[in-house]
């Protein structure tokens, strides 16, 4: 099944109402959810979020956009609201945490693999091995801190291995930057990408910035602190590759794509009931936006958005594990540094360049994502734990 | 207005003085009661609203996870009675909250054992570092027995059983307490009392619920671990005890001699602009 966005016009915005009851609802299980229903809610608040900050950019620059712009945003802000909340108050800041790098994997992954752009896809493929070792680090802080298994929270889908170590990813903002795709030339899927990831790392780099406090333990407080830098960095190259040459209106209606494109492919792979009923309403939420955004731009722009906008949706975003392509890219890029806006190997990178000379500077004093990692090797049930023997039959078995 | 309450900052120091009080700056804390008192509220009720509203969503039914089931159907021989299911659900769920527990348990302590190292305190009522690790190798060999238990009932010693994790949100609060490099000796002590408070009737369930499934082994090594918790329990009661009523002792000894020199009227602002310094850091140690 494929969606065409010219003909299906969702709910008018008028009659996108809701109420304090119908926003909080019972919140998912931590334990009995599917972990990817909890990425989902994760990644659609992080496109909630780039709804309204974007939004809130547009109205500042534009008057004639402000009423249009705000009546949208209300909806947009009660749909965030009532994601967000799908979130249960037994899960902990720190498994949120890994919830959120699970997100930043498994949807890179994704992402990277359906990316026609071979540039973008190695741009993705180079953010993914970092997120990749921020759940490494944050799973060492989870288990020698907390005494609990990130495993839980990642339910066998994901791996515990470092990545491109986090200690090496500072880097110095003009080697962050990366070239932008063309707007006249770029595939639609190579636009819905780049707004889907741009939203997903600013709202994981605001979430860190929030909750890092609330740890108590100085080394959690530094790891969050630079890990939030490196996604600060993250969002500096996701915003990068989207064409600044766009108008305001055509990244509105890009905004509303990409939002129409990530609850499409919530829905195709949403497993609970009670979870699936709401992409499917706020699919046609934000169809009825993308058409009263529509109503909009031709109000101020002659131009045809067929000509920027895809008609039907691609294929949806795969809410899978990717295990063999992570490991693959790990592999063969692991050692990728950036310079500029292409990609070094390491053994290129000379000690007068800015990143290196950067990045000495930020860890002079300690890595704290080398620290809380010093050795560390994710087992079944932490490192404390013993192997049992059913965990041997289950290797046995495998082999 | 910092000055008159607090005296002068010296030294670019930080002051320590505690705000929070509606005595600390009378004149400003008469006008707000003043204003509170003035308050008409803007809806009429005694809370019947809010209980109403929270039973709403109790009535839905939903539960924050559900019991582990065995994995490969080993309890049936392993028991000496025929272990209903409903009752061997339990006995796992409530083995997966010790072990969650105990495993927790030995990070607490971790982290006490680097608080005491890294904060060494004078006297002999407080819990020296070889005291805390002996607790803490016991809460690791605790988790370790659970570990097997758990596998050798059939079930899966990684799971995070409801119980677990309602467990785990209670605790969560010693485990920030005891890494919070600015709590003392004696805020760490009431962490851990309450975490082995917890512990002590978590074993002692555990060995009753292993008993009434037929599970004698098991409830052999929950008595054995009980008794080890017992202890932890009462040197832990103990330390804190000890610490608290010695600082109560210092603190008197400390007004006395404020008497005896006659300065009982600059006792407060003394001991309120109390410096960040070394050997004030280590008197609200002892």
């Amino acid at each position: 099944m494929s969606l065409d966005l010219t003909k299906e016009k969702g709910v008018e915005l008028d009659k996108q109402i809701f109420d304090w009851r119908d926003i909080v609802r019972t919140p998912t299980s931590k334990l009995d959810d599917d972990a990817f229903t909890r990425v989902r809610i994760i990644l659609m608040n992080g496109i909630e979020s780039e709804a309204l900050r974007f939004q809130h950019s547009c109205a500042r620059m534009n008057k004639d956009l402000q009423l249009a712009l705000a009546r949208v945003r209300r909806v947009e802000q009660h749909q965030q609201t009532l994601v967000n909340w799908l979130l249960p108050a037994d899960l902990s800041p720190l498994e949120t945490t890994i919830g959120f790098e699970q997100v930043a994997i498994e949807v890179t992954a994704s992402v990277a693999q359906h990316e026609p752009d071979p540039y973008l896809a190695q741009v993705y493929r180079f953010g993914l091995l970092e997120d990749f070792d921020h759940l490494y680090r944050y799973s060492a802080l989870m288990d020698r801190v907390m005494g609990a298994d990130a495993n839980n929270i990642l339910q066998n889908y994901t791996d515990v291995l470092p990545g491109r170590p986090t200690a090496v990813e500072h880097r110095a903002p003009e080697d962050d930057l990366r070239e932008p795709y063309d707007r006249t030339k770029a595939a639609p899927i190579t636009k819905l990408n780049a707004v889907t990831l741009m939203g997903g790392e600013h709202q994981t780099h605001d979430y860190y910035m929030t909750i890092g406090p609330m740890f108590a333990d100085p080394i959690a407080r530094q790891l969050y602190a630079e890990i939030a830098s490196i996604e600060e960095q993250h969002v500096t190259q996701y915003e990068s590759i989207i064409d600044p040459e766009e108008t305001w209106l055509e990244k509105w209606l890009l905004h509303e794509a990409t939002e129409i494109y990530n609850y499409y492919s919530c829905l195709m792979y949403e497993t609970n009931p009670r979870i699936k009923s709401i992409w499917e309403r706020f699919l046609n939420y934000e169809l009825g936006h993308f058409h009263f955004v529509l109503e909009v731009f031709k109000k101020f722009d002659k131009r045809d958005p067929a000509a920027f906008l895809p008609q039907t949706l691609p294929e949806p975003i795969e809410y899978k594990s990717h295990r063999e392509f992570v490991r693959k890219v790990l592999r063969e890029e692991v050692d990728l540094r950036a310079r500029g806006t292409q990609f070094i190997g390491k053994e290129e990178e000379e000690a007068n360049f800015p990143s290196v000379i950067y990045r000495s500077q930020m860890n002079s004093n300690i890595s704290p994502s080398e620290a809380v990692a010093a050795d560390y090797k994710w087992k079944p049930g932490t490192e404390l734990a013993e192997e049992t023997s059913d965990i041997k039959d289950l290797q046995k078995k495998v082999a | 207005m910092e000055k008159e309450v607090a005296g002068e900052i010296a030294g670019g120091q930080e002051l320590l003085v505690n705000r929070t009080g509606l005595m600390l700056n009378p004149e400003l804390g008469a006008e707000l009661v003043q204003g509170a008192k003035e308050t008409i509220p803007s809806s009429e009720g005694n809370g019947e609203d809010m209980e109403m509203e929270r039973a709403e969503y109790a009535q839905e039914g939903l539960p924050i996870g559900s019991n582990p089931s065995p994995v490969n159907g080993k309890e049936m021989e392993d028991s000496e009675e025929l272990v209903p299911n409903g009752g061997m659900a339990v006995l796992l769920d409530k083995l997966g909250e010790r072990l969650a527990f105990e495993r927790q348990g030995t990070r607490l302590y971790e982290a006490f054992i680097q608080k005491m190292a890294a904060m060494p305190v004078d006297g002999t009522d407080a819990p020296t570092v070889e005291d805390l690790r002996h607790i803490c190798e016991e809460e690791l060999e605790h988790f370790k027995l659970l570990q097997q238990a758990i596998v050798e009932l059939g079930g899966d010693a990684t799971v995070q059983t409801p119980s677990a994790d309602v467990s785990g949100v209670l605790s969560h609060g010693a485990l920030q307490i005891m890494s919070d490099p600015r709590t003392t000796i004696p805020q760490a002590l009431q962490a851990a009392l309450n975490a082995e408070l917890a512990d002590n009737d978590g074993w002692k369930m555990l060995e009753n619920l292993a008993e009434q499934l037929g599970q004698a082994d098991l409830g052999e090594q929950c008595a054995k671990a009980y008794e080890e918790e017992q202890e932890h329990l009462e040197n832990v009661r103990t330390w804190l005890s000890q610490m608290i009523l010695a600082e109560a002792g210092e603190e008197e000894i400390l007004a006395e001699t404020d008497d005896t020199d006659d300065k009982r009227s600059n006792k407060r602002s003394r001991r309120d602009t109390k410096k960040k310094s070394s050997s004030s850091k280590k008197r609200r140690n002892r």
